[in-house]
């Protein structure tokens, strides 16, 4: 029983340091994001501003990896405006902003566009960018909280600040999370490279600004085809594969565009819509 | 005729490990159908998305559920509590009775090729350890299963769907450690001679195969929940069962559970040497015991000294895979996490150290090697106070404003991982070094190489010590942060040479040698509390490395798929946290001082 005890109050007395260590260490509760409701009849500039700042040390969670310990660039200390100039006229840059206010929306939602040299993932010669879309999970901003940010951005250093006041609810997370809600259909392309966009061409095709080697360019296409066999390529790809590439292109092309989107898309391939 | 308490337990075995089957086969059968229709949990799916496209008319598509606060139960307790403590319960448990088998077998068969019984008889009594903590594995394993259930049935439901048949595969694997548990312990005498021993130690194996099985497919379930796969952003099932499991972090996992179930096996059965040696009457009996806590402590160091690296592993995938993961891990909330972290590696390897310098003194003779542990006990005391050393001091606005911010301008630097990197390499370089003196300190070497061999081994230590020291402040301070992380590659490689090196140097080196006498038994009370301190520190260790684990998720049931909407949805304080380590802690020291008293009842002598 002797041993027991000791053994027992040695044991105990052990576990107690542990827990004294862990009690005397700063005590810090994370909470999970709250969504706020946010009143945009009463919302001014400053507000949104000051919204902004608390989204980017909150549930957009910025600063966790944006500070000055040299984990990726260190906003707050940088004028993100001349930055933002400075990086859109880099060799490297690959995105599709044509102005500061696009190109900060861009490297939130799309960071992979440009990489900070020495920032990249370890590996990737800085092509791969560690840091995830912040539209998606798992910091999930709706589009008022990412304008919100890129206001806070542009406000801190004394820049002028040209994101718009809101005038729309952000849409439902529960429904719209994933997609803009079950029933809604998806909008419908207004130009071609629009359109372009929107089917994912860019991805198999040499076609825009782009290159890619596993399809048939499509930017002298109309000289190759005629207007219905470009009509025929997109609705129903199997009736003709190119020689020398794979037979991998959607055959669902017919049900998803609408037909005035084919007729542009045919239009613009062809020469005529350009 | 009274029953024995190996026949009450033989009859109950089969009995519970039939229920464990039959609550995990009903369970997982039952569980896709809180995902299948109709179901009052379908309004919590979100409708399966317009697509149109060829892969949604054929495959039904279901987004993985969002319940909302209202949708979890309340039991009127914290629900997050109460699985916490179950689950940490059935996971030391379930480490011990996975980690014995393996050890016991390499021990038995140590036994087998020399022909020494006294390894034999070590490991017979090891597994009877082990049988008593087995059932309560199971009963912890049970409990768990009821209490995820009833507590997150939808997350359990999705799961379910996720993983489908393949958690069908767990209860079966469950029923074939128990046939291969008990074949392999209760024939261990009859099958102890000639062919017959070889079939035992197959047992074994297969024994051992089973268990591990059963780890990794567990190890699945919680690497899906961290970075989950084979999933689209919905968290509808879009891969294949093989694409579910294999996620990045599976095998980090897998291979970090693996060795530190066998540091923590030898651990607790050390922990049992050192009750009993204390405890023990006769000299015959402390020398017995004495010899089972130094094969124990031998175990539970060898295996904890490639841990780091197979964590360092698993935490490089966590950042590859998300680095917001991971910096919230390490550089965020939970990063004081690891400030109590190094202080139990800390007490784990002085406890360790500290149990080698005093087993010197059973070799007869002069001790030969005692001078070097005061070196060794200082560079151990430097390293850990380095490893401590917050990078973000707890000061007072006022001392805060006295210093000029919250980091110290000379210790500062000593908080980031370059410094870290090099203590923690120097403190496991050093521990060999005492581990490597302890297994001299008995020999007479009689090679003719003995000087160059020796001259060998020490540069290769000075070689080793300079690389970690350099490469940690070059790369660490005076180069760009990204090659931070690669320099701790040549640290790591430094020290598994030094490791390396050693075992093969001594291994050729003892060839012929001589044996001074140990005087086994003769070896201080005090360094059997060092015994003790080492399952104690890896048992708060492995509840603070589960929580951090479990953590690094943040508000996510299944990280950036399935949100936790649940009451418990935050990351609690740290006090709290240790609060909880220290509860479930205590709870092991008693059930585990109750399983050493139920495996003393059985008087029957193991040969």
């Amino acid at each position: 029983m002797a041993t027991l005890l000791k053994v027992l109050g040695f044991s105990l007395a052990l576990t107690l340091v542990f827990t004294l260590v862990s009690n005397t260490l700063p005590q810090v509760e994370g909470e999970a994001p709250v969504e706020q409701e946010i009143e945009l009849g009463d919302l001014t500039m400053d507000g949104f501003v000051a919204m902004g700042e608390t989204l980017f040390s909150g549930k957009g969670t910025c600063t966790l990896c944006h500070n000055e310990l040299g984990r990726a660039p260190d906003i707050l200390a940088l004028d993100m405006i001349e930055t933002s100039r400075e990086r859109m006229a880099d060799a490297r840059y690959q995105g599709e902003a044509r102005d500061l206010e696009s190109y900060l929306r861009e490297s939130m939602v799309s960071p992979e566009a440009y990489v900070v040299q020495g920032f990249g993932k370890k590996g990737s010669k800085d092509t791969e960018s560690p840091m995830p879309a912040v539209d998606k999970a798992p910091i999930q901003l709706n589009p008022i909280q990412i304008d919100a940010i890129i206001a806070f951005m542009q406000a801190k250093d004394g820049n002028t600040v040209t994101v718009a006041l809101p005038t729309d609810a952000p849409p439902d997370e529960t429904a719209g999370e994933i997609s803009p809600g079950a029933d809604a259909a998806p909008a419908i392309a207004q130009s071609p490279e629009e359109a372009i966009a929107k089917y994912g061409c860019a991805a198999c095709h040499t076609v825009l600004e782009t290159e890619s080697p596993v399809g048939p360019s499509l930017v002298d296409v109309g000289e190759r085809l005629s207007v219905s066999e470009i009509r025929e390529s997109i609705l129903d790809p199997g009736m003709v594969i190119a020689e020398g590439f794979p037979p991998i292109m959607p055959m669902d092309f017919g049900d998803r565009m609408t037909a005035g989107e084919l007729e542009m898309m045919v239009r613009y391939f062809s020469g005529d819509g350009r | 005729m009274p029953r024995s308490g190996v026949e009450v337990r033989s009859r109950a075995m089969p009995f519970i490990a039939v229920m464990v089957f039959l609550s995990w086969a009903g369970l997982s059968i039952l569980g896709p159908q809180f995902a299948a229709s109709p179901s009052p949990l379908d309004a919590l799916i979100p409708p399966v998305m317009a697509d149109t496209s060829t892969q949604a008319a054929t495959e039904n598509l279901t987004p993985a559920p969002r319940p909302g606060p209202s949708d979890y139960p309340d039991m009127g307790v914290s629900s997050r509590s109460l699985v916490w403590v179950v689950a940490q319960m059935h996971l030391f448990f379930a480490a011990f009775v996975l980690a014995v088998p393996l050890f016991v077998l390499v021990i038995e068969w140590i036994g087998f090729r020399s022909g020494d019984n006294r390894y034999d008889d070590m490991a017979h009594e090891f597994m009877k350890i082990s049988m008593s903590a087995y059932s309560i594995t199971a009963l912890f394993g049970g409990t768990l299963a009821f209490a995820l259930f009833l507590l997150y049935p939808h997350f359990m439901g999705y799961l379910m769907r996720v993983f489908d048949s393949q958690v069908l595969v767990y209860p079966i694997l469950f029923f074939l450690e128990s046939i291969f548990l008990y074949l392999y312990y209760y024939s261990w005498n009859r099958l102890s001679r000639g062919n017959a021993k070889w079939l035992h130690l197959t047992l074994g194996l297969v024994l051992n195969g089973v268990g591990t099985t059963l780890l990794v497919v567990a190890n699945a379930w919680a690497s899906f929940m961290m970075a989950p796969t084979g999933v689209d952003e919905s968290g509808a099932v879009t891969g294949s069962i093989w694409e579910i499991i294999r996620g990045p972090l599976w095998n980090p996992l897998n291979l970090h559970r693996f060795i530190a179930n066998i540091a923590f096996g030898g651990a607790v059965v050390g922990a049992y040497a050192a009750y009993k040696f204390l405890s023990a009457q006769s000299a015959a009996d402390k020398a017995h015991y004495d010899w089972m806590g130094y094969t124990s402590n031998f175990i539970a160091i060898l295996a904890f000294l490639p841990l780091p690296f197979a964590g360092y592993w698993l935490m490089a995938e966590i950042y590859a895979y998300s680095q917001q993961m991971g910096i919230t891990a390490m550089g965020g909330i939970l990063a004081w996490l690891f400030v109590v972290q190094a202080v139990l590696i800390g007490t784990i390897l002085m406890a360790g150290n500290y149990y080698l310098w005093s087993g010197m003194s059973r070799i007869e003779g002069p001790p030969r090697y005692r001078g070097f542990t005061k070196y060794i006990a200082f560079v151990l005391v430097v390293c850990f106070l380095i490893w401590v050393t917050p990078h973000t001091l707890i000061l007072t606005s006022g001392e805060m404003a006295a210093l000029g911010g919250s980091h110290h301008k000379f210790l500062g630097p000593l908080g980031i991982m370059p410094a870290k990197n090099i203590a923690v390499n120097l403190m496991l370089v050093f521990t060999f070094l005492s581990f490597q003196l302890y297994r001299r300190a008995d020999k007479v070497i009689t090679v003719s190489w003995e000087n160059r061999g020796n001259a060998l081994m020490s540069a290769i230590y000075i070689i080793a010590v300079i690389n970690i020291i350099f490469a940690g402040v070059y790369y660490g301070y005076f180069t760009n942060t990204v090659y931070k992380v690669g320099s701790s590659v040549i640290q790591v490689m430094s020290t598994l040479t030094v490791i390396v090196s050693g075992i093969v140097i001594d291994t050729l080196m003892f060839k012929n040698a001589g044996t001074l006498k140990a005087r086994w038994g003769m070896v201080s009370d005090r360094s059997q509390y060092a015994l003790f301190a080492l399952p104690v520190a890896f048992t708060w260790l492995m509840a603070l490395m589960g929580y951090v684990r479990s953590n690094v998720r943040t508000h996510w049931h299944v990280y950036s798929i399935m949100k936790d909407n649940s009451p418990d949805n935050f990351i609690p304080a740290i006090g709290h946290a240790g609060n909880m380590m220290t509860m479930v802690t205590v709870m092991f020291i008693l059930m585990v001082l109750f399983i050493f008293w139920i495996s003393s009842l059985d008087k029957s002598r193991i040969r």
